[in-house]
């Protein structure tokens, strides 16, 4: 019998053997036994780890992970009405041309000499924002709009040195979980109740429990109930009447037809940008945004990175490169503000191909069409039985409310039914929102057809039945 | 038929031998930025329109919102066809060099490896892209599966009890270890007391930064004389006020700390708890893990031990793996398996809640699973021994370059990494590490020079990992002693560098300029075009 051939690993150039032993050689290793002399033997693993036998050969690999995700249904094979912050939008495919170029997928931290192509497209990104919300400084993205939230607060309490933030009782469950835990040392978090008619903040309320210590009043407009917060602007007069920073969560999509925070009165903006040509990938596409005035106050309590464009030593060649870099984690530790690190610099990317792609017009037709759509469906589901959707009189953006509490069937009961003809129904907030009763959360967008529409419209009908 | 005339030989000449160095210059485009390609008119993709029937039916939908709602203006995007966009985006693109195109050892510490091509593929697939995070469970079972067997995997490699696969890169799971840790002694009734982590000053900045954003007070310990965390500073800093130590092993220098365990026990006898930072641990796989050397929490980079590909800088992902006494304090929900079926459970009293909306970034999680499944447990451990000889082979060529050393710890043998220091060649020629990146950019390639503060003057971090041959780290180390060698020949065109690049010489000042700097073209036109 001839002894096993020694495995070459296609990703690993030198495990072959001849390249092996010549690099061996030249270190003067006996082993690379040797290498880790310093380990001591205690804690070592002395045996071989307990993992599945590997797929070495490409064709078996592609086999197996097809297998595991062909027991996946994508919202390509139903019809979804699934929204809360993560939405099915359409993604141009040129986003996931660009977003798959080796260049930009595989390179990380070069400097702008030899990664200028990132720079320029981070840039470009931070200025179509920058258009988008009509602010002049927008950063590099963050992990997520979570994340934005609870920086954007953060900035807020350092601003102000005050120590409360208060937040909309219409907030997602989730996000309010996240928020509370990352801005818990400096700040404390404040509900402030909704009108149950219409949604909107309860500004009696807002009143009653703003004060000296109140570092930021947040709103989001959309609200996650899908609803516009319509008084906005005096919200964001209460909050400077206090002195505190009016904090604004945005959903870009709605940009082309919703006036940005700015115009209202919002300080710092903040947002996902999923909805921007990124796939939703189970939750796993999102990035988020901050955006302030250029006012160096605001500026200097960003910790994301952001890349400004300048001269270099050539005429009419732009240049770019870290704006204000000082104030970052990178630069001082703990004594930059909270941190920076690697996030979601490619979705940011992607999102500014995206803007590019969608144009102002764009932007204006895809806003007005996802808000017809809207109108349509709500009207045509209030007209069934039991049906109503909550805050009617309330404009709407891509998401609302559904309440089935007249039909007698809990909104598990109808999904399933719905399921079971193909339709995500939407999002359960029984459990999250009890004064709302047996509500979901419904999501249309530009990806929806009339009769999408009109098929859940029927089949809804069917299971209220 | 015509013979070739003594004149005619030349051009039948072969070609001559490659030279030395590569004659590289990168692509160079002279591009504008995006708003100066506007074409009024111009449209780049066109969205759905809504049926007649619709648009009946949902009548003047801006009827009921108040003015200082509705938008006036379209927002001022560029208008562009699609051809146009396109080759504007292809055109920077070529203007970034990734591990696809560079020997790209330069990034030491962050793990450049191959991310292979068929994992980006299978991760492209709508059976992943275009779920939504809250469809019947029934319908996901397949990436639940991938999540759990990767947390299965993930848990065998370090040894741990549990895995959480949600935070969003790197920090974000320093962050979440910090968090599990404070919720830990809170649920002790010590949170008010202990009030101070303990990190190292080789560690990656965010082990100090995300530590100080949970509320902690931090202390950082020195490299002792041989470059490991000084364990004198840890016995003096170790108090009933310490919540925890955050440390790396090997730190940047690549030295593995043989006393980890003291270090650890130390923190412990204290009530503290030990988080290992493993973002890169691709020396170590199937050799040493968290849970022999004691840690309670530690964390991986999918991006860089994993594989996964690093986007310009994310989406990324991280891992944290604790201990079963640890176990409680995960980010909700875990993914679990009944049996037939996974699912996701949401009831967990004493999570510290969510780190990221929704799951984690599931495309690097599907990447990651991917490579391990192609590399089992001995090509997991070939990538780390290789790893290792990698940088063992780099480290003994590169110090044969003139002016360069690798601090402490003379003659011992590196894990994955050294950091560099090219203190002699600055004090010789007064030529500065940076510069000397700048200058391998005219070569294909660049390399960073470390976190700040710089600990080791001029340094250089190198990390070869299991990706690259022995050809290019020789093409590397070319390149490297090129540049020393014009350094003390020609300093002039090491310190004007780039010359090959996309762009030359970028005038810093106005970065740190509150009225000059313009972090979006609007900034820019208003502040240095003055609007026009």
């Amino acid at each position: 019998m001839s002894p096993k051939k020694a495995l070459v690993y296609p990703y690993i150039p030198n495990s072959n053997p001849v390249a092996r032993e010549e690099m061996l050689k030249a270190t003067g290793a006996k082993s690379v036994d040797d290498f880790y002399a310093d380990i001591p033997d205690s804690i070592r693993l002395k045996r071989k780890m307990n993992l599945p036998e590997p797929l070495l050969a490409e064709a078996a690999l592609v086999r197996h992970v097809e297998g595991l995700l062909s027991k996946n249904k994508s919202s390509r094979e139903v019809v979804s009405f699934l929204g809360a912050g993560c939405a099915q939008h359409h993604v141009p495919a040129v986003c996931d041309e660009i977003n798959s170029r080796s260049e930009f997928l595989t390179a990380y931290a070069g400097e702008p000499y030899e990664d200028h192509g990132r720079f320029q497209a981070l840039f470009e990104y931070e200025s179509m924002m920058g258009e988008m919300l009509n602010m002049d400084v927008v950063n590099v993205p963050v992990y997520d709009g979570f994340q934005a939230m609870g920086t954007a607060l953060r900035m807020a309490g350092r601003i102000t040195g005050r120590t409360v933030a208060l937040v909309p009782a219409t907030i997602m469950p989730d996000k309010l979980l996240k928020v509370h835990d990352y801005v818990k040392p400096d700040l404390q978090v404040g509900l402030v109740p909704f009108d149950p008619s219409t949604g909107l903040m309860d500004l009696k309320a807002l009143r009653k429990q703003i004060n000296a210590q109140t570092a930021a009043v947040f709103i989001e407009n959309p609200s996650y109930l899908g609803f516009l917060e319509t008084q906005a602007e005096e919200i964001g007069r209460i909050a400077h009447q206090n002195g505190a920073i009016f904090v604004v969560g945005v959903d870009p999509i709605s940009l082309g037809v919703i006036n940005p925070p700015v115009e209202y009165g919002g300080d710092i903006v903040c947002g996902d940008i999923q909805p921007l040509g990124i796939h939703m990938n189970f939750g796993g596409g999102h990035a988020g945004f901050i955006a302030s005035r250029d006012e160096e106050k605001f500026v200097m309590e960003f910790p994301s990175r952001l890349f400004g464009v300048a001269t270099t030593c050539v005429e009419g060649e732009y240049g770019f490169g870290d704006v204000a870099y000082e104030r970052t984690s990178f630069a001082v530790r703990e004594e930059g503000k909270e941190w920076v690190g690697t996030a979601a610099a490619l979705w940011g990317i992607t999102a500014g191909v995206y803007m590019a792609l969608m144009g102002p017009q764009g932007m204006v037709e895809i806003g007005q069409g996802i808000m017809q759509r809207v109108r349509y469906t709500v009207k045509k589901l209030n007209q069934v039985s039991g049906v109503k959707t909550h805050f009617a009189n309330t404009p709407h953006f891509k998401e609302f409310v559904v309440n089935f509490d007249k039909t007698g069937k809990t909104v598990q009961q109808i999904n399933q039914l719905l399921h079971e003809k193909g339709i995500f129904g939407g999002n359960d907030l029984s459990a999250d929102f009890p004064s709302l009763g047996q509500s979901a959360l419904y999501c249309v967008t530009e990806v929806h057809t009339q009769a999408d529409i009109d098929t859940l419209v029927n089949a809804i009908q069917e299971a209220v039945k | 038929m015509t013979h070739a005339t003594p004149q005619k030989l030349g051009v039948l000449k072969p070609v001559s031998p490659k030279p030395a160095l590569r004659r590289f210059h990168q692509a160079s485009w002279d591009e504008p930025v995006i708003f100066e390609l506007s074409s009024a008119g111009q449209r780049g993709v066109l969205p759905p329109e809504p049926e007649a029937a619709v648009v009946d039916a949902a009548g003047d939908v801006f009827d009921n919102l108040p003015a200082g709602l509705k938008r006036k203006t379209a927002p001022a995007l560029p208008e562009m066809s699609q051809i146009h966009v396109l080759r504007h985006y292809m055109r920077m693109s070529q203007e970034n060099l990734g591990v696809d195109l560079n020997i790209d050892i330069g990034q030491g510490t962050w793990g450049m490896k191959y991310s292979p091509k068929v994992n980006d593929q299978l991760a492209r697939s709508h059976k992943l892209s275009e779920l939504h995070p809250l469809q019947p469970v029934s319908t996901v079972q397949g990436i639940l599966e991938v999540m759990y067997r990767l947390e299965e995997m993930l848990k065998e490699i370090s040894g741990m009890d549990r895995v959480t696969l949600q935070p969003g890169a790197g920090s974000a799971a320093i962050y979440a270890n910090v968090a599990m840790i404070r919720a830990h002694h809170e649920s002790r009734g010590e949170g008010e007391k202990r009030t101070e982590v303990i990190t190292s000053s080789f560690s990656h900045p965010s082990n100090a930064a995300a530590a100080k954003v949970a509320g902690y007070k931090i202390i950082t310990l020195p490299p002792d004389a041989d470059g490991y965390p000084d364990f004198e500073a840890l016995k003096a800093a170790v108090c009933e006020r310490t919540a925890a130590l955050l440390i790396t092993n090997p730190e940047d220098t690549g030295i593995f700390n043989p006393r980890i365990t003291e270090f650890v026990d130390l923190v412990h006898k204290a009530g503290g708890l030990c988080s290992y930072d493993q973002a890169n641990a691709n020396g170590l796989l199937g050799i040493t893990r968290a849970r022999e050397a004691g840690f309670d929490v530690c964390h991986f980079n999918l991006h860089k031990t994993f594989s996964t590909p690093h986007g310009c800088g994310g989406p990324a992902a991280g891992a944290c793996g604790v201990t079963k006494e640890m176990a409680p304090f995960l980010p909700t929900p875990t993914v679990e398996f009944a049996g037939n079926s996974y699912y996701l459970d949401f009831n967990r009293p004493h999570s510290i809640g969510k780190i990221r909306p929704w799951y984690g970034v599931t495309g690097n999680m599907l990447k990651a699973y991917a490579w391990i499944m192609s590399l089992g447990a001995d090509g997991l451990r070939e990538v780390a021994e290789t790893a290792v000889l990698n940088n063992n082979y780099l480290l003994n060529k590169v110090l044969e370059i003139r002016g360069v050393s690798a601090p402490y710890a003379t003659g011992k043998r590196r894990i994955e990494q050294v950091r560099y220091s090219w203190e002699q060649l600055a004090n010789d020629t007064g030529v500065h590490s940076e510069e000397i990146g700048f200058r391998a950019a005219d070569f294909g390639t660049h390399y960073w020079t470390s976190h700040h503060p710089f600990v080791v003057p001029e340094p250089m971090t190198l990390e070869p990992t299991e990706s690259y041959s022995k050809e290019d780290l020789d093409e590397y180390v070319t390149i490297l002693k090129h540049i020393a060698e014009e350094a003390y020949t020609n300093p002039e065109i090491v310190r004007t560098a780039p010359h090959n690049s996309t762009v030359h010489k970028i005038d810093q000042e106005s970065f740190d300029d509150p009225d000059a700097w313009a972090v979006t073209w609007r900034a820019y036109r208003r502040k240095l075009l003055k609007n026009k």
